[in-house]
Parts: C-alpha cells; sequence; structure tokens
C-alpha cells in the first residue's frame, strides 16, 4: 500500500536532526526503516514529517568505552553481526541480531531504530534490558543515559522525547549469555523470546512478547540468587507478566513456552 | 529417440529471469486510470449512506457506489446443486456480507491519489448480527439472504444415513477433523487493465488461468455480446485455483471501460488480495469408518460441512469433489456421503490446489490410522489389505469415481524403501527408549485423485510457420507449469521439428479460438493431446503436399521424425525438410494447408501415490520440525520429469503448509486476523525441508501418452502424511487428536489433555 | 517534491519523486524497470529484492529519496552483454522457476547472499533466504540452483 503524504528531509548531523525534529510535534525519525515503513504503508502512522538520519554514518560502530561495549545507534543488524568486537564482548547480542527480521532487512535496520520502535517482541530490546544496557540519547537539552529499565513504557511507547535521538546503545562485556526464541516459523517475530545472561556475577532474564514491553523475570532472577534449580527458577518465568493472546499463541501458551525457554536458557549458563 | 521422457530446459525462462516478464502490472496503458476499491471493514451491515462528498472535491478522482453500477450481479456457477439466488452485486448496494465487499468505485490518476481518496469515502452502517462459524450458519438463525431464508449454499451426497450401514463392523471408529482455511497467496495479486476500442470491443487484460471462460463468464455477467470482450492473459504469477474464476472486481474493471470509454488498470495490495481474493479449505468433516478385526474396512461415512464464504461459488462445489473420492485407495464397500456448503460472513471459498480432494484424503487417511489404532494392526499393513488391487481398473468405487489404472502397493512398496522405513522405526524406538525431548514421528498417506475432473475437451491448433517451424495455439494457460517447453515437446515429437522451433502461443481470446484455461490438473492430457492431435493431422496434411510435390501417393509418404524430412517410403532422397516444404508451400500461396485444428476430451484420470513424512516433535514446546517428505506421486507417463518434479515440490510444500503452518482466522466479528504476510503464516526456505520426489509411471488408458495430471498430487498427499507423522510421534504420550496445523501450540495443547 | 539522483544498472538517473515514493515504484514507474515486482505490502515476500549500494534490501521498504546517491542494481542489471549472470543461469538449470513472480527477488537475494558467503550450507541457504516467498517451486530447486551458483564460483 502507499503511505499517506508527508515532508522529508535528511538531517547531516545529529545535532540537525534534533533540530529538524522540532518542526512538527509529530515529527519522526528514519533510520532503516524496517519498523517504520512498514506501519507507513499501512497507514497505522501518518507522521508529517520524516527526518532521515541513514545517513549519518559516524554513529555506526561497536568500540570499548570503559568496562562496556558502546554500539552506533546507527549500526545495522548486519554490521553487528559481522562486529568482531561484538563477538568476542557480546556474543549473545550478535547472535541475536542474526535472527532479526531476516538478511534484506538486517540490511537496512538499526539497532537504535529497533530499540526506539519498542516492539513488545523485539530479540534486541529485550536482551538490551536483561543487560541492563545503556542508552544515550541526544535532545534539545542535550545528552543523557537512560537506563534501559526506564526506556520502554508501553507498546511501541518509550520515555524518550518527541525531539531526542538515540545516539549510543552501552552493554556490558558478557561472555555467558544466550538468546532463545520460540517461533511458528522462521521469519515470524518472537512468539517467546528469553534472554539470559550472567551480569557481573549475578543471572539476568529477559523476556520478549510475554507483555506490553520487554520485561525482565525478576522472580525468576531471585529465584536463581536464592540457589534455585533452573527448573525451579524457571516455574517463576511468567510471574508478573500479562502475555499477549493473539493469532500467533494464547497467552497460556506463551506462559508455558516462557517457562521452558526460560529453563533451557539457564542450563546453558 | 523420443524428446518425450526428457529433462528438457524451460524454452519461458529467459524472459523471467531478465525481468523481462509481461504480467499485466508491467503492461502500458496510455491514459488508464487507476481503479481503487472501497471495501466494507464490518462483516455483515447495512449500508446506510456513502458520503463522498470529500471525495469528489479532489480534482481528477470520481467515485461510483453500487447505485451507479447498473451491471451484475455475479453468481455461483450454473451447476444445480447450488443456490443460484446467492448472487453477489458488483457493488453492494444494501448490504455487505463480508470484511471486503465492495462498497465504492474510486477512479484516479494514479495509485497514491487512489488510495488517499478511498480513504475520504465516509459509509455509514447499521451492524448486522455475524456468523462466523460453519455450524452456527448452519442453524439458519444469522441468515445472510433473509429472503432465501436459509444458509445453505449447496448440498452433496444425500442426507439420508442408512443405519445399517455398520453391520458387521467388529470396530467402528469415529473422528472431527477440520481442514482449515487457507489463502491461496500466489506471488502476483490479481491484477486487471481494460480499453474500449475504436470498434466497440473491450480489450482485458487479466492475472487469471482462464481467459476464455471470463470471456463467456464476464460477458454473461455484463449481459454483453462475447465477441464484443477480448481477454488477454498475459504472463500470470501463479493461481492455485484462486484465479480460475473471475470474481466482482474483474467485471468491474471491463464494465467501467465500457461506461466511461477511458482506460482503467487495477492491481490489488497484498492485504487486500487476502481478504478478496477467494481462499480455501474450509471443511468440517464428522467421519466414521467400520470394519472386521482382520483390519478389512467394510464402511464410511463422511458428513462434510463446508464453509462457502459470503457468496457462494466453486467453493461450494468443494463437498461434491470430496464426496467423489471419499474412498482414496482403498476398496470400500459402503460409502455414505452427506455435504452441506453454507454461507458465512467470510471471504467467499473457491478452489485451492487440490480443491476438495486433499480435504478427502485428509478425511480417509486419518480414519484408517484410526482404525488400525483401535484393532491394533501396523497402518501399513491395514493399507495393504484394502488397497484396491492393480488388477482391478477401471474400478468404480462406492463413492461413484472410475478409477482408470494404479498401483497402491507399487507405491507403497517404493515409498517406503526409499524412506528407509526400518531404520526410521528403529530410531524411532531408540529415541521413545531414550525419553529425550525430541522425539520422532513417521506417517504416510496412501492417496489418489481426480485429474481433469470435468472430464472436459480442450483446443488445440498446430500451423507451419513460413521459414518451417511451428506454433503450437492451446487453450490451455500456462502460469506456471511449463507449457511452452511441454507442449514444445509433445509437438516436436509428432512433427520431427525441434522443441527450439516450436512456439506455443496461448491467453488471448483472439489468438486462440476456444480453450479451458488451466486447473484441475488437466492441461498436458488434454491441452497437451490436443496439440498432439493438431500436429499429428498437420502432418498428414504435411505428406499429401509432399506428395504433390515429389509426385507421389501420399499413402506412400513418410515422416523422419528423427531427421525432420519427408520422403517417399524405401527412398531417402529427395527429401523436402520442413523449411523446404513451407518455402515451396509459401510461395505457392498454400501454407494455410500446414495448419490443423484438434480437440481432445477425455474422462477424469486418477494419479495415485504414497508420501511419507519424518518428523520431529519438541515434546516440551509442541513444535514440529519436518525433517524428510518422501514423495512417490504417479501421475502416468512423464513427459518433461523436471517440469513435473517441479509441481510435486511446489505441490507438497503446500500441503506441507497446510499442515504445519497455515490458517486464514477471523475472530468473532468477522474481521479477519491473518490478512497480511505477517499474521498468516506462509513458510519460507527455512522452514521447510528439500524434498525426495521419486518417480513412478503407471499409464493412463484415458489418453495415448498414456499421462495423467500432477499439479495438484503433492498437495493431496503431504498434508495427511504430515498429520500422521505428528499423531505418531505423540501416541506415547496418549494423544488421540491433533488440530490443523499440528504444530506449536495445537500439539501442546493435545498433550496437556491427554495428561488430563 | 524531492530531487534525487543515483546510478541504477550503471547509469545515472536523475528525477523528482514524491517523498512517499517507495523505490520499487521508483524503479518500475520513473526508470520503466518493471522486472522488480510488488508481492506484498508487509515487507515479507522479497519480490521487491535489488542490491542497494551492493547489499540486497527490499525495495517496498526503502523510500527513493533515501536512495539519492547510492547505486542501484535490479535484475534487468545483472545479466552482462547479454549473457546471463551465473546466478540467473543456474536458476535456469535447476528449474528454480515457475510462474516467475519471485525469481528477480530471488536472485538479487542470491547474489546477495554468495557475495557474503560464497560457499554456504544447505541450511545457511534456507535461512539466508528466509526474506524471499515462493507459492510456486516449493524452494527446492531454488536452493539447488543457489547451490550450483556457488559452485560455479559467482
Amino acid at each position: 500500500m502507499i503511505p499517506a503524504a508527508f515532508e522529508y528531509v535528511r538531517a547531516g548531523s545529529v545535532e540537525d536532526a534534533v533540530e529538524l525534529l522540532g518542526r512538527d510535534e509529530d515529527a519522526k525519525l528514519l533510520a532503516g526503516g524496517h519498523s517504520l515503513i512498514p506501519l507507513l504503508r499501512l497507514r497505522f502512522v501518518r507522521p508529517p514529517l520524516l527526518v532521515d538520519i541513514g545517513r549519518l554514518d559516524d554513529l555506526r560502530y561497536v568500540r570499548e568505552k570503559g568496562d562496556r561495549i558502546a554500539i552506533g545507534a546507527l549500526s545495522r543488524h548486519a554490521e553487528l553481526v559481522r562486529d568482531p568486537l561484538l563477538a568476542q564482548a557480546c556474543p549473545m547480542l550478535a547472535q541475536a541480531a542474526s535472527g532479526v527480521g531476516d538478511p534484506q532487512v538486517r540490511h537496512r535496520g538499526t539497532i537504535g531504530g529497533s530499540v526506539a520502535h519498542a516492539d513488545p517482541a523485539s530479540d534486541l530490546g529485550t536482551i538490551l534490558l536483561a543487560l541492563d544496557a545503556d542508552l544515550v540519547a541526544r535532545g534539545p537539552s542535550g545528552e543523557r543515559v537512560l537506563p534501559a529499565a526506564d526506556c520502554f513504557t508501553g507498546p511501541f511507547a518509550t520515555s524518550l522525547e518527541q525531539r531526542e535521538m538515540l545516539i549510543e546503545i552501552r552493554v556490558p562485556r558478557v561472555d555467558q549469555g544466550t538468546y532463545l526464541k520460540y517461533v511458528r516459523s522462521a521469519r515470524d517475530w518472537a512468539t517467546v523470546g528469553v534472554a539470559a545472561a550472567r551480569v557481573d556475577g549475578r543471572v539476568h532474564v529477559g523476556l520478549a512478547n510475554m507483555g506490553a514491553t520487554p520485561l525482565r523475570a525478576r522472580a525468576v532472577e531471585q529465584a536463581v540468587a536464592d540457589g534455585a534449580s533452573p527448573a525451579d527458577a524457571a516455574a517463576h518465568a511468567s510471574d508478573g507478566t500479562d502475555p499477549p493472546s493473539d493469532v500467533s499463541a494464547s497467552g497460556e501458551y506463551r506462559a508455558h513456552l516462557a517457562q521452558v525457554l526460560v529453563r533451557r536458557a539457564l542450563e546453558q549458563l | 529417440m523420443s524428446i518425450l521422457g526428457n529433462r528438457v530446459l524451460r524454452k519461458e525462462d529467459p524472459r523471467f529471469l531478465r525481468g523481462e516478464a509481461s504480467y499485466v502490472e508491467n503492461l502500458p496503458l496510455e491514459g488508464a486510470l487507476t481503479v481503487t476499491f472501497v471495501r466494507s471493514l464490518l462483516a455483515h451491515a447495512r449500508i446506510v449512506s456513502i458520503d463522498t462528498t470529500a471525495v469528489t472535491a479532489l480534482p481528477n478522482v470520481q467515485v461510483l457506489t453500487g447505485a451507479d453500477v447498473d451491471a451484475g450481479p455475479t453468481g455461483p456457477p450454473p451447476i444445480p446443486v447450488l443456490e443460484q439466488r446467492m448472487t453477489r452485486p458488483l457493488v453492494a448496494k444494501d448490504v455487505v456480507r463480508f470484511v471486503g465487499d465492495i462498497v465504492a468505485v474510486v477512479l484516479s490518476p494514479d495509485r497514491a491519489t487512489g488510495a488517499d481518496a478511498a480513504e475520504l469515502v465516509s459509509v455509514e452502517y447499521d451492524a448486522l448480527p455475524v456468523v462466523v462459524d460453519p455450524q452456527e450458519a448452519a442453524k439458519d438463525e444469522v441468515l445472510l439472504f433473509p429472503e432465501i431464508g436459509t444458509n445453505v449454499a449447496g448440498r452433496a451426497g444425500s442426507p439420508e444415513h442408512d443405519e445399517q450401514l455398520f453391520e458387521g463392523c467388529d470396530v467402528v471408529v469415529s473422528e472431527t477433523l477440520v481442514s482449515q482455511r487457507m489463502a491461496a497467496c500466489p506471488l502476483e495479486v490479481r491484477s486487471a487493465a481494460a480499453e474500449l476500442g475504436s470498434d466497440g470491443r473491450v480489450t482485458v487484460w487479466l492475472s487469471t488461468q482462464v481467459p476464455h471462460r471470463d470471456q463467456l463468464g464476464i460477458s454473461g455477467t455484463l449481459g454483453t455480446d462475447p465477441g464484443q470482450l477480448r481477454v488477454i492473459a498475459p504472463d500470470v504469477g501463479g493461481g492455485f485455483g484462486a484465479k480460475s474464476a473471475f470474481n466482482a472486481e474483474e467485471a468491474l474493471i471491463v464494465w467501467l471501460a465500457r461506461h466511461l470509454g477511458t482506460p482503467v488498470r487495477w492491481t490489488e495490495t497484498r492485504s487486500e488480495s487476502m481478504i478478496a481474493l477467494p481462499h480455501g479449505r474450509g471443511q468440517r468433516l464428522e467421519l466414521t469408518l467400520g470394519g472386521t478385526q482382520d483390519g478389512t474396512v467394510l464402511a464410511y461415512r463422511i458428513d462434510i460441512l463446508q464453509d462457502a464464504g459470503a457468496y457462494p461459488g466453486l467453493g461450494a462445489f468443494l463437498p461434491n469433489l470430496t464426496g467423489l473420492l471419499a474412498s482414496g485407495v482403498y476398496a470400500i464397500p459402503r460409502i455414505e456421503v452427506d455435504g452441506l456448503s453454507v454461507v458465512t460472513n467470510t471471504t467467499p471459498m473457491t478452489t485451492f490446489r487440490g480443491a476438495g480432494r486433499p480435504e478427502a484424503s485428509q478425511a480417509i487417511e486419518r480414519m484408517l490410522d484410526l482404525f488400525a489404532a483401535e484393532i491394533d494392526m501396523d497402518p501399513v499393513e491395514v493399507r495393504r489389505k484394502n488397497f484396491i488391487p492393480k488388477d482391478a481398473f477401471p474400478y468404480k468405487t462406492a463413492s461413484g469415481a472410475t478409477y482408470d489404472s494404479a498401483d497402491y502397493e507399487g507405491a507403497l512398496a517404493l515409498a517406503l524403501r526409499s524412506a528407509g522405513y526400518d531404520e526410521l522405526r528403529a530410531e524411532q524406538r531408540r529415541r521413545r527408549e531414550e525419553g529425550g525431548t525430541r522425539q520422532l514421528g513417521i506417517g504416510l498417506s496412501s492417496y489418489t485423485e481426480i485429474t481433469n475432473p470435468l472430464g472436459e475437451t480442450e483446443f488445440g491448433e498446430v500451423e507451419i510457420t513460413p521459414d518451417g517451424g511451428a506454433i503450437v495455439h492451446t487453450g490451455s494457460f500456462s502460469h506456471g507449469q511449463g507449457h511452452e517447453t511441454t507442449f514444445a515437446m509433445i509437438a516436436s515429437e509428432r512433427l520431427g521439428l525441434p522443441v527450439e522451433r516450436i512456439t506455443v502461443v496461448k491467453g488471448d481470446t483472439d489468438d486462440v479460438a476456444k480453450g479451458t484455461g488451466t486447473f484441475g490438473s488437466k492441461s498436458t492430457q488434454i491441452g497437451g493431446m490436443a496439440a498432439r492431435g493438431a500436429a499429428d493431422t498437420v502432418v498428414e496434411r504435411a505428406k499429401e503436399l509432399v506428395a504433390d510435390y515429389l509426385e507421389a501417393s501420399a499413402a506412400d509418404v513418410v515422416l523422419d521424425a528423427a531427421l525432420g524430412r519427408f520422403h517417399v517410403v524405401g527412398t531417402p532422397e529427395p527429401a523436402l525438410s520442413w523449411s523446404e516444404l513451407a518455402g515451396r508451400a509459401a510461395a505457392d500461396e498454400r501454407l494455410a494447408e500446414l495448419k490443423a485444428e484438434h480437440e481432445f476430451g477425455a474422462p477424469p484420470t486418477f494419479p495415485f501415490g504414497v508420501h511419507v513424512a519424518v518428523v520431529e516433535v519438541d515434546v516440551e514446546t509442541g513444535q514440529v520440525e519436518l525433517q524428510r517428505l518422501v514423495a512417490v506421486d504417479d501421475a502416468g507417463t512423464l513427459i518433461n520429469p523436471l517440469i513435473a518434479e517441479g509441481q510435486v515440490h511446489g505441490g507438497v510444500a503446500i500441503g506441507v503448509a497446510q499442515a504445519l503452518y497455515e490458517d486464514f482466522v477471523y475472530d468473532d466479528d468477522g474481521t479477519p486476523l491473518t490478512s497480511t504476510f505477517v499474521g498468516y503464516a506462509f513458510p519460507s526456505a527455512a522452514d521447510l525441508p528439500s524434498w525426495e520426489a521419486i518417480e513412478m509411471e503407471t499409464p493412463t488408458p484415458a489418453n495415448e501418452l498414456g499421462v495423467k495430471g500432477i499439479g495438484e498430487s503433492g498437495t493431496i498427499g503431504a498434508t495427511p502424511a504430515v498429520h500422521s507423522a505428528v499423531l505418531d510421534a505423540l501416541v506415547p504420550y496418549g494423544v488421540r487428536h491433533v488440530d490443523l496445523p499440528c504444530n506449536g501450540e495445537n500439539v501442546w495443547r493435545a498433550l496437556q489433555e491427554a495428561k488430563a | 517534491m524531492t530531487g534525487i539522483t543515483l546510478t541504477v544498472n550503471g547509469s545515472r538517473a536523475e528525477a523528482d519523486v514524491e517523498p512517499r515514493q517507495l523505490l520499487v515504484y521508483f524503479l518500475r514507474e520513473q526508470l520503466g524497470l518493471k522486472g522488480t515486482n510488488v508481492g506484498c505490502d508487509t515487507s515479507s515476500c522479497g519480490a521487491c529484492t535489488v542490491l542497494l549500494d551492493g547489499e540486497s534490501v527490499k525495495s517496498c521498504t526503502v523510500f527513493a529519496v533515501q536512495a539519492d546517491g547510492s547505486e542501484v542494481t535490479t535484475i534487468e542489471g545483472l545479466a552482462l552483454d547479454g549473457e546471463l549472470h551465473p546466478v540467473q543461469q543456474a536458476f535456469h538449470e535447476q528449474h528454480g522457476l515457475q510462474c516467475g513472480y519471485c525469481t528477480p527477488g530471488f536472485v538479487m537475494a542470491t547474489v546477495s547472499l554468495l557475495n557474503e558467503n560464497p560457499d554456504p550450507s544447505e541450511e545457511e541457504i534456507r535461512h539466508g533466504l528466509e526474506g524471499n516467498l515462493c507459492r510456486c517451486t516449493g524452494y527446492h530447486n531454488i536452493v539447488r540452483a543457489v547451490q550450483a551458483a556457488a559452485r560455479a564460483g559467482s
């Protein structure tokens, strides 16, 4: 289908983008476009102005920043898949990036775009939440660091201001971590996804598509900290969650999948 | 050395590989307006008013509603068992009956303006109660056509039940099976373009399987003379049965071209196609089968409830085909069929790859497995015990079909051997002993099906060109099936001309005098045979011409097919090649003598086969992975095994998709929930294994080539084999039933229920 | 309207486009390159796959304005001096197409796949083609075509 008409402008820098976003309160950023353009084509959203940040190539990087790995927000999924530093420092993120969409999507989609889109079923969003990633945003009042835990506020909603732009994502080094997802078919979004990682000695667990946002499975984490076995800890997988019932699965089945996948992920740690 | 039976690469490939194909959307049409349909978002409602003022205020945009369209309606095919009064206005006038029913037509200079304008059409509705479930519809409480007083759109078999049907049966098993609604999903959605010529004829380009039938049918709907409509089907990107009948849209495009006097064109969006292109399957089957303890099946009752969708079409007729094939490959002495098609507030139902026969096969194969389990007999042995024997053909079944030829035992043995059946069972035993999470299931299906189901007659014409090549005009219409190669091969073998010198022409009602199009896996057996007959006649005419030129008697002239030359028998020289003959004939203005038509008709034929499926089931999540699908599909003589194999591959993929992935679903308000490729689980290459297609050829006596149809066999065999495999994996867990698609949640629920 | 300049199949193309015009419609309608097809509206089917700066993308999910300054290769740009590209040839020899509608997308996706992974396993091929849907072939011969093209060292 054809999107509704919009104005278009290309930003030459982050400052430029922030300023351009100010031209209309409903203006949106266009990065890889693989979350936004499908919504535009089905006319689910009709922003009057798109600010194209797709050519801000100096936001495409993976580098060390202290004890964390800093990832430029406009890094494309395909770049994360093959980045040698990421493969060594946080392989679960690279592994999950290799399962986002398909090769064509991965050539265009960006990690920043994924995060800002805030799909409750997002693989990357769930991992960033599980790893207590820091999200660096720049807006009219400057730069701030937003913990992932404070980012996702609801389905497809974040606490980013309308004129803020993600510029960097910082994750800890994680050598013990995995992301498992159940899909109805290979190209489908996660029916349920589970991220499990050991961060600073403590086990973190994130859940995709078990509620209105990616979630932390705090009860599972507490059980593990208390010495529970993977199976016993996994029994708490759906505590505090509200898994949706939709065409892909019922909430009941999702709760079951979460338990199975949490147990399997914990067994891998 | 005949070319038949060779894996000849396709002649038609280059234009598709180079991006030079002529799909309707690619064709230029100067000055054409774009048509955008405004469609109902409610499943059942009265139209109170339509406000088009916002649209008519736009420059260069027009909008029409039902009141403006004085053509139509369309209706079900004129088959007596179908309720002819359940017609569909081309544009809804008073009532909308499904989400997708057309309520207005927007004309604009381009697609984007059309999309913008369509949103501005404001329709006021009074919602009516909605019925989505065919069982509810059968109660005749919420009526789609109150003036008719029932939702029954068609019948099959007889509602009379013989209480003694299962007399003499030691064992009777019953089951309810739902063959779920599917969307055909051709990669090319529907597209149409039409133009009124200065001679008063409309030319319409259609993405269709049946150009000649469209010419007749659309003219009938519009009340015009078929001679005033030229239909051109250029390259068509798949049909799968869903494009084997026109709908309101195509008739409207033709009507608009005539009514407006300007060319018009339309291409649906995919989400539009998912709700407006008719769907397939949608049967609920209540099944009862009885037999004796020694494994002999004695009686079978099949009760079909067909979801016809909002407006009955070909879909309402499917139970008749299901009933006809109820017996499957078994010699079942007593069979009762009772079929009912009902309208519901959903997308109309049509033929979809297999069209009623997958359902028959899914049903009988499930029942054989249930029967085998009940009498504790190996499902392979039960099948063997009940097969119609090889020497019994032609064989008339108790459900009314006369099968031509088969060797079910041969197919079974070949399939089991190719699958390594015993090793698979051993592996299954080993895994069961280990008790791990991933268990193996092995399933098989033994099927037959009916091709050329209507016993049609196809048209073929062959003419020799001035340079000594040949053109085959065929009434068949390939939309992926490779007729440009297969029919060229058939003609080549008769004419002694190489395939490269033979062009196959199709799809234009001005170029091809008549035709039945392509569906029902009939084309090679009737279209190919028609081309063959025409080629033979041309050879006879050529011999007469050669006789004149060589001053011999025609009876003494022979064609050396290997060299493509005519000479007098016993005297290799003088000889005339086709190009020499054609050149001389052209110079003498006698080339027209080297042109002949032929019509070939034959009764239906019955391909058959055995599929073996191997699945791995994760018994914790219910996820099913299909590891192998071994397919023996016997459709008689293989003209081009490469193309035949491709048909099997594609057919199997759709059969597996029904077994494991796809399900078109509505909510209780009749809102479609799977109307995009995101929600609808159309599998990719990553979801499917490579296929193991095994050749087998048992010729049919129905035609001299011995060829049956293979296009739908893969689909018909695969679904029950995979279903059977999943159930086989779950036997140790006490599972007796899993709904289709038998994957994920459906498997998990079955496991949960068995534990309870 | 926005002015864009890009290189398509080696030739420079300049045009004024509405921002909302998708690259696939720009290629088809403004440049007359009808080989790239539209098969869905949810970026699922891949029939619209082209190469953008050498990488496979779904041209229905890129605006023409985003491609300003880029290089695009479509199916029409693959054959060299009329000779089929090895991937095209492989699809022909392996009977990797039937109705042909998904074929340009699969061919372009394959070119990109083999650029990145010249010797893929069957599993890598199947996952590498997850973004392309076909209803006719059941994928079997498409996989064979990719394997054949890989062997041919394309």
